[in-house]
């Protein structure tokens, strides 16, 4: 919403500044967003005297012009059709900066000839897109004076953000009464008594609406004002409409305009002789088209309210007006328009349609139910005295809504909600000045709203009101009462494995990343997704149309990028969610991660490795200790989900059910889908699997027992069948004797050429923790049958010789 | 005797003389061992007289003792020297590089969460958290965002396509529907912080389709405005580590809160970077308000009994602000060289005892 200061004066007596005004505005809750005073900006430009002009020697289209600026006479080199003797125009001087084209000007040669300084056309001074020659100016111009002074171009423009509660605000007016009830200044009444009609309008108005539908357009108020001259709006009018950026196009049309912005009060002029019989309020028709004032052709539906003649729809409610009916030079009879129109419908319809209007701005956030009619009287007394005529009776169809509404305050609320102290007379008078009734009643006021503040329904609206007049400065900071000395933790058990799962990652190498929870359809297809609930109706393109299935697909097309970009050793990660379905709990906290190209850089001392497989597991079981999993009780099963590489993956199982994690190298299908070079590898550790521990005891860690007899290691080499996994030779050797065998481990795989086919050799090195003696090597000889035993048993292995 | 002397003075000088420890060796045997000089020596006293061996054997066991030592002596400096040796020939470049070792970081945004949980966690906050799909009541009904409410367009909000039964859930635009869950679920007084993932359908220079938001709550019985005031106040010096940020609080319009505010951070711009707390610009950070009573009903509070308030605000615009980092689109992409330049290492906890920040 853009008004001028001197706008803003003719609806508020002040003698506040400007920057008081804008600052006030501001702390009412009307932000200020920009103030532009062209009078600042184009104060170096005067007003000139061509003394002469004459031909210049070397160019046909130039002219050399003596100009008296009024502090000396300098030369100019002119190139406009219209310089010439005797005329005044508008002088800048060299060293300036022209605002229309950013040029520095300076002094210089034009074919020979010298030049200081320019004569500007409008474009040039940033008024309009005038170019055809340079301004000139009256025979009475002053000499020397600033030309924005003179042209009335000096006066500030401030521009307020209104937020769509502020309906009333959307109107000079409006503004200037919340400024008055801050105590900056008196609000000057709007002169709205009514015209005495001096015949009866020749254009009748009917609502032609179903039973029930009143509220598509509730009030309907016509003028048809006869022997009216159209033609050019005088300079006040047309500077105030150019200051905030509308096009002056004529008296009528400018006038409406100008309401629009003064009072908030949208209207519209038809040209009364091109009208066909009445004027029809009513629901659009299927097929119905007209052509909008915009130039635009728009087809109507029976969900938009549409403004009729006997030949069809004209324009649409509170929209925008028709071209066939419009405002012309040649208007003699013209028929205003000040009419209500639903809020909702008239949003739907300009959304619909991709209308955007000051009158729909207006009308979708609610106008004042209440001004129609003295918003038609401002508008014929304009019309009058702009364009002369002869005004109608009112035509009149539909009623005024009832609006009226009622609200308690009691004066301790706004201490209680707000902190600030106000005494009851004070917060009576804020209320009056912004146009409440206020009646006490007992310890409450009684608070009837003005019909212009339809935004006003509740107490709080009213505590707001009064806190904003007052300015929240007035707002006492506290400190919230604390709840403990110390304070307590915050996060809960997943927030914390959340928190130490990223930090672990991280420290392993992990660069973390946060990639967008959505991605293309097909993509999340290639991970389990790509369903129809999870896919947005209206996704911001189509790469980002579906809800991600799992972390990876992001992660992976990243390190594409990052390949793309000359990174092709990449580790990245992210923790969030990912979506099996659209319920909250489809909501799964994800750590998931990816590897690519080689672990590590070349290095002088050792050669890099390609990333495998083993540390995509890794990473996973270090998430899993992390957050507190039981590590010594996961078991890895080579069954994981298609888009891992079939041999070369593998599930992190807690018992036969739970699934806590899957890791493994990418399948290269879907690398290639994925437009990624592989290899890559990536885990995904399912965080909400993971068992709550059982509550914390008296102590956190129970008592250290450390054997004092040494452990004995030994070490088995077993050959076995290929196929056989060495999770389960290993389970099968700890499982052999369990109070004595503390810890087994893989220390060698061979199966080279010298294996017999389809055998490998796998080595165990097992660790033996006696509790309370030293065993003795028949001992130790008999646990180490026992392990054989087991292992033969469980896998077929035999003992290497 | 003079015999002894002599033999004396030749074996020392033959102990010093050795090269190496073989040399040295051999000259041990030379003198003490079997055959040795001294040890035929010593094996020769018992032929003697007790007195002649009372004259000659203290003479003996004193060379030998002096050859023992001279031996020990020689044997550690001939050992210093042959370490000193291997030592100087076992010599590395240590102007080499060591052994690569990948350290990863800690995304902004994660940092700043953290950084965001660990004061509000000392204002007696918890933390709260919501599903980023969420449907139509708890993203706007119950926010007193009522269906034609123009909020709902003006959220650009993405929508899922309608089910069989006409319910048509969408990304949550905000954080504020973790305001609902938690005011539905547990009973006041409620103090969480929400931080997560929000979306809305834009996407320009400044805007993303998705982005972070945290919200607050604040829930109980006499808690006003000028509460908000402080915490916010509270909050902001604490998170930009400085003694004083200053704030103002405009009136604003949400149609969750009344009254409610903007609030503004005072700053000032430097070309491409910006000073918080000094300057004469402000800069918007957060809207908050006063809980709408009708917010307070939808969730079967009386307005009456429990008041509060609340505030949402883009993690990674003060992310962006507190860290200098240009461009909110960056964050998204996962451009390694941004994540090693603007992310954080692994063991940088914020805490409030050692500092938020380095």
């Amino acid at each position: 919403m853009k008004f001028t200061l001197g706008w803003l004066k003719s609806h508020l007596e002040t003698d506040a500044t400007l920057d008081e005004i804008v600052l006030k505005l501001t702390e009412l809750g009307l932000e200020v967003e920009d103030v532009r005073d062209p009078g600042a900006e184009l104060a170096p430009f005067t007003i000139a005297h061509v003394i002469e002009a004459k031909q210049h020697p070397d160019a046909d289209r130039l002219r050399v012009c003596t100009v008296d600026t009024g502090s000396g006479t300098v030369q100019v080199v002119c190139g406009a059709p219209n310089a010439r003797t005797g005329m005044k125009g508008v002088f800048a001087a060299s060293g300036l900066t022209i605002p229309g084209t950013g040029l520095l000007l300076k002094p210089s040669k034009i074919r020979g000839v010298e030049s200081n300084g320019m004569l500007v056309s409008e474009r040039e001074m940033g008024m309009s897109d005038e170019h055809d020659g340079i301004i000139e100016l009256a025979d009475d111009a002053p000499v020397g004076q600033p030309f924005a002074a003179y042209a009335g171009l000096d006066d500030p423009v401030i521009d307020v953000a209104i937020t769509p509660n502020r309906q009333d605000a959307l109107g000079v007016h409006g503004i200037a009464r919340d400024l008055a009830a801050a105590g900056l200044g008196r609000l000057k009444p709007v002169e709205a008594t009514p015209i005495p009609g001096r015949y009866q309008s020749p254009v009748s108005v009917r609502h032609e609406l179903a039973p029930g539908q009143a509220d598509v357009s509730p009030l309907f108020v016509g003028r048809h004002v006869r022997g009216v001259k159209n033609g050019p709006s005088p300079k006040w009018l047309q500077d105030r409409l150019r200051a905030i950026g509308l096009r002056p196009i004529s008296a009528l049309v400018d006038i409406t305009n100008f309401v629009t912005f003064d009072l908030g009060r949208p209207l519209h002029v038809f040209d009364a002789d091109r009208l066909s019989g009445g004027i029809h309020v009513r629901l659009g028709r299927a097929g119905e088209r007209f052509l909008a004032l915009n130039g635009e052709e728009y087809a109507v539906d029976g969900t938009m309210c549409v403004i009729a003649d006997d030949s069809g729809a004209l324009g649409l409610g509170g929209i925008i007006g028709g071209e066939s009916t419009g405002c012309t030079e040649g208007t003699v009879n013209v028929f205003i328009e000040s009419a209500l129109f639903d809020p909702i419908r008239t949003a739907m319809t300009g959304r619909k349609l991709g209308i955007e209007s000051d009158a729909r701005y207006r009308f979708e956030r609610g106008v004042d139910p209440a001004f129609a009619r003295p918003g038609m009287e401002v508008a014929t007394r304009l019309v009058m005295e702009l364009c002369g005529g002869e005004p109608s009776e009112l035509v009149i169809s539909g009623a005024e809504p009832d609006w009226q509404r009622r609200v308690t305050l009691r004066p301790e609320r706004l201490a209680a909600l707000t902190g600030i102290a106000m005494s009851e007379s004070e917060m009576v008078a804020i209320l009056g000045k912004l146009g409440f009734t206020v009646a006490a009643d007992g310890g409450a006021l009684l608070v009837d709203v003005p019909s212009w503040r339809q935004d006003v329904s509740i107490e709080a609206d009213l505590i707001e009101d009064l806190a904003r007049v007052r300015g929240y400065d007035a707002i006492p900071a506290a400190p919230l009462p604390r709840l403990s000395v110390v304070a307590r933790p915050a996060l809960s058990l997943a927030q914390r494995r959340v928190r130490i799962a990223r930090r672990a990652l991280a420290a392993r190498g992990l660069m973390e990343a946060v990639t967008w929870s959505f991605l293309p359809r097909a993509q999340a297809a290639l991970f389990g997704g790509g369903g129809d609930d999870l896919l947005l109706a209206n996704p911001i393109s189509s790469d980002l149309d579906c809800m991600r299935p799992s972390l990876l697909p992001n992660l992976l097309t990243a390190a594409g990028r990052n390949a793309d970009r000359g990174f092709a050793d990449t580790a990245l990660f992210e923790i969030a969610a990912d979506y099996q379905g659209d319920r909250p709990e489809d909501q799964r906290r994800v750590a998931a991660g990816m590897r690519r190209g080689r672990e590590g850089e070349r290095h002088w001392a050792e050669a890099a490795r390609a990333v495998d497989a083993f540390d995509a597991q890794a990473d996973a079981l270090a998430v899993l200790e992390a957050a507190g999993a039981p590590v010594g009780n996961l078991r890895i099963v080579a069954d994981a989900p298609d888009w891992y590489h079939p041999g070369r993956s593998g599930r992190i199982m807690l018992g036969p059910k739970t699934c806590l994690g899957q890791f493994g190298e990418i399948h290269p299908g879907v690398l290639e889908a994925l437009d990624v070079k592989g290899p890559a590898v990536g885990f995904e550790v399912f965080l909400d699997q993971i068992p709550v521990p059982k509550a914390k005891g008296k102590t956190r860690r129970p008592p250290l027992r450390v054997s004092d007899f040494q452990p004995v290691e030994r070490d088995f080499a077993f050959l076995v069948d290929r196929d056989v996994a060495s999770g389960d030779l290993v389970r099968a050797a700890a499982g052999a004797d369990k109070a004595l065998i503390e810890d087994v481990r893989v220390f060698d795989l061979y199966q080279g050429d010298r294996m017999p086919d389809g055998k490998k050799s796998l080595a165990i090195a097992v660790r033996l923790a006696p509790k309370d003696r030293t065993l003795t090597d028949a001992e130790i000889d008999a646990v180490g049958q026992k392990i054989v035993d087991a292992v033969a048993k469980a896998t077929g292995a035999t003992l290497r010789g | 005797m003079a015999d002894l002397q002599q033999l004396e003075v030749e074996l020392i000088a033959d102990i010093d003389g050795a090269e190496n420890l073989e040399a040295l060796e051999a000259v041990r045997v030379a003198a003490l061992g079997k055959k040795g000089r001294l040890s035929q020596m010593m094996r020769g006293l018992g032929s003697l007289s007790p007195e002649e061996r009372k004259a000659v054997a203290p003479g003996l066991n004193r060379i030998k003792d002096e050859v023992n030592e001279a031996l020990l002596r020689r044997r550690a400096a001939l050992g210093r020297a042959a370490l000193d040796a291997r030592l100087a020939s076992e010599r590395v470049d240590v102007t080499l590089p060591v052994r690569p070792e990948r350290s990863g970081r800690i995304h902004p945004v994660s940092q700043v969460m953290d950084e965001i949980a660990e004061i509000f966690a000392d204002m007696g906050f918890n933390i709260a958290e919501g599903p980023d799909i969420e449907d139509d009541f708890h993203n706007f009904t119950a926010l007193n965002i009522p269906p034609e409410h123009p909020a709902r367009q003006m959220h650009d909000t993405f929508y899922f396509n309608e089910k069989a039964d006409g319910e048509r859930m969408v990304l949550r635009t905000h954080t504020s529907p973790v305001q609902i869950r938690t005011m539905q679920s547990e009973k006041p007084p409620h103090r969480i912080v929400a931080p997560g993932r929000t979306y809305r359908s834009d996407s320009d220079q400044t805007h993303t389709p998705m982005f972070h938001q945290i919200e607050g709550l604040v829930i109980d019985r006499g808690i006003h405005m000028g509460h908000l005031k402080g915490t916010l106040q509270e909050f902001a010096r604490a998170f930009f580590e400085l003694d004083d940020v200053e704030m103002r609080f405009r009136p604003s319009h949400f149609p969750f809160t009344e009254p409610s505010a903007e609030v503004d951070i005072r700053c000032r711009f430097e070309g491409d970077s910006i000073a918080i707390g000094e300057g004469d610009d402000w800069l918007e950070i957060l809207g908050c308000g006063m809980v709408h009573p009708r917010v307070l009903e939808h969730v079967g509070l009386d307005p009456e009994e429990y008041q509060g308030f609340a505030w949402g605000m883009g993690i990674d615009r003060i992310a962006m602000l507190k860290y200098g980092i240009p461009d909110l689109r960056a964050f998204f992409d996962s451009d390694l060289r941004w994540l090693r330049h603007y992310g954080f290492l692994p063991l940088d906890m914020p805490t409030l005892g050692g500092g938020l920040s380095r």
